[in-house]
């Protein structure tokens, strides 16, 4: 697994809040720790003031869509150590996403939750001014959940493979018009070669 | 005896000279100080995250072009450090040198833009601003020159870069080298000294090293605070570990610390491209990869010290050739987190002096 040559194993972490703040962190992997979502700004600020691990910076913010379930992903740095910290936080529920805000520990959260909030939908309980960031506040919905076109049938959005990767039409299209039925080998009209939108 | 005043509402942009772009600000003002103020973005956002997961790593390297727009070199690089991490794509020297010689040059020419933004916000209106883009043109048409685009270069590709520089960039980029130093200086006799320019910038926006660190603020905005934090120190990538250079800090963390940061970087770049220019290996400039390039699911966190500062790229692969989720950790916006803070009870002059010196690219804000 590709990890960052300052990033810290996440099992160390783990151990290391479990320790302090017994059943926090739930899963861990050589990369990152996740731990229970209720519990984040006690986490956040056990890692802020320890010593060992220094988390001064939170250094990047933004959430993950998974289809069945959200992740909230923190890069906290340490810079006197030198090292970073991936913290994730799962969030199950796809209709009203709760996540606790981090702004009380770290200033750095205020526009990075508001854009996640704009754009993926998840609330941030306790942010101070949570508004939508860049689209404006009527638009229908958050863009950047994989859902967010509706598509249905079965069908993604996101690239499935390479457009005539080993010369096979491509099988990743949005629009159900432009499906090829398998087998044909009739180039359908209007068909431009490319996936079209 | 005072008179009692009403607060009034300030709309400052989207289109205003002072704000860099299409940025607005509302403020609050009670006569003249500012009691509040409310950032409003998204006028130039286009989705860039989302349009990202359809396309492929290499067909997004042109995003980050128009992302941070004054600083292409370094979001190419970004992205392609990243993904190169995520697909394990080995780069051979000779690129890495070539990186780091176009990332320095991008950096001296956005330092430039941002210095002469804002010593014009300060008043000096427009005369230091085209002195700093004399030095600007002549990097852009080195770009111009090896990849034939000045702004929007595209140059970077997952494995090493797109092409080799052409036979006359070579004489170009040394005379550029040499003259650079002297060019700095005079910068510096007109402006350091200079009583208007300082009584516009000491004291002004003064932001401790506590606040700087716990607001996420990165690059000169940091540094001008006394945190000597610098990715390629602390992080080196490319062949950063192999140069010799210093990281410039300011004492008062206020708009001249962070302006004298940018200057004083820029001499550090010219350290670094004569280094690179004089011990650069021949060899191939790109590795190929597959077209369709599909790195193992897996996600990765690349990030690079861009001009503006940390620069990072959260990429999650699923296993196929678009990135699953494809995050930009722009500094620009980050940089804005202390902004209402250090606004509520300045003046307004002293606002904008203070936006100019956080150094904003709004492409970047909004993606």
């Amino acid at each position: 697994m590709p990890s960052g040559p300052t990033q810290i194993d996440g099992g160390r972490v783990a151990n290391a809040l479990n320790r302090a703040l017994p059943g926090i962190a739930t899963t861990s992997t050589e990369e990152w720790v996740e731990v229970e979502s209720s519990r984040l700004e006690e986490a956040l600020r056990w890692l802020h003031d320890s010593e060992q691990f220094d988390a001064a910076q939170l250094s990047n913010l933004c959430a993950v869509d998974y289809h069945d379930h959200f992740t909230v992903v923190y890069h906290l740095q340490s810079f006197d150590l030198n090292q970073q910290i991936v913290l994730k936080v799962r969030v199950a529920d796809r209709d009203t996403p709760t996540v606790p805000s981090s702004y009380p520990v770290y200033k750095g959260a205020l526009l990075q939750e508001r854009e996640v909030f704009d754009l993926m939908g998840i609330h941030f309980e306790g942010h101070p001014d949570l508004r939508r960031l860049f689209l404006w506040d009527s638009f229908p919905g958050h863009p950047l959940r994989k859902d967010f076109l509706g598509i249905g049938e079965g069908l993604t959005s996101g690239l499935q493979r390479f457009p005539f990767e080993n010369k096979e039409q491509p099988d990743r299209l949005l629009n159900r018009e432009n499906i090829v039925e398998q087998g044909s080998q009739e180039t359908p009209e209007g068909w431009s070669g490319v996936a079209s939108t | 005896m005072t008179t009692p005043t009403e607060p009034y509402v300030l709309n400052i942009g989207p289109q205003h000279p002072s704000t860099h772009g299409v940025f607005r600000i509302r403020v609050v003002m009670d006569g003249e100080r500012i009691q509040d103020i409310d950032m409003i973005v998204g006028y130039l956002h286009r989705s860039m995250e989302k349009l990202a997961e359809e396309r492929t790593y290499t067909q997004n390297i042109p995003f980050t072009d128009r992302a941070d727009y004054l600083a292409a070199m370094s979001g190419n690089l970004g992205l392609c450090l990243a993904a190169e991490r995520l697909a394990r794509v080995e780069v051979p020297e000779r690129a890495s040198y070539l990186r780091v010689i176009f990332a320095e040059l991008q950096r001296i020419a956005s330092h430039a833009m941002a210095n002469g933004t804002l010593v014009s916000d300060a008043g000096a209106w427009q005369t230091p601003l085209l002195y700093m883009f004399r030095e600007r043109e002549k990097i852009l048409d080195l770009f111009e020159m090896t990849c034939g685009a000045r702004l929007t270069t595209n140059y970077m590709r997952i494995g090493g870069v797109a092409f080799e520089p052409p036979p006359e960039f070579w004489p170009a980029l040394l005379e550029l080298v040499d003259e650079l130093p002297e060019r700095i200086s005079e910068y510096e006799e007109l402006l350091t000294q200079n009583e208007i320019f300082i009584a516009r910038t000491r004291d002004i926006g003064v932001i401790s090293p506590e606040d700087a660190i716990n607001g996420s603020l990165v690059g000169p905005a940091l540094r001008g605070s006394g945190v000597p934090w610098d990715l390629r120190k602390a992080e080196p990538y490319c062949i950063y570990d192999r140069m010799e250079f210093d990281v410039p800090i300011g004492r008062n963390g206020d708009v001249y610390d962070r302006f004298m940061v940018r200057l004083a970087e820029t001499r550090e770049s010219v350290k670094i491209i004569r280094q690179a220019v004089e011990n650069i290996p021949d060899g191939s400039h790109k590795t190929d990869i597959p077209l369709a390039l599909r790195p193992a699911p897996g996600e990765v966190y690349g990030r690079v010290e861009g001009p503006r500062g940390e620069l990072g790229f959260y990429l999650v692969s699923d296993g196929g050739p678009a990135p699953y989720r494809f995050h930009i950790r722009a500094p620009s916006l980050i940089n804005l987190s202390l902004l209402r803070e250090l606004a509520r009870g300045a003046s307004l002059s002293d606002a904008v002096v203070t936006l100019g010196s956080i150094d904003i690219v709004v492409g970047e804000i909004d993606r």
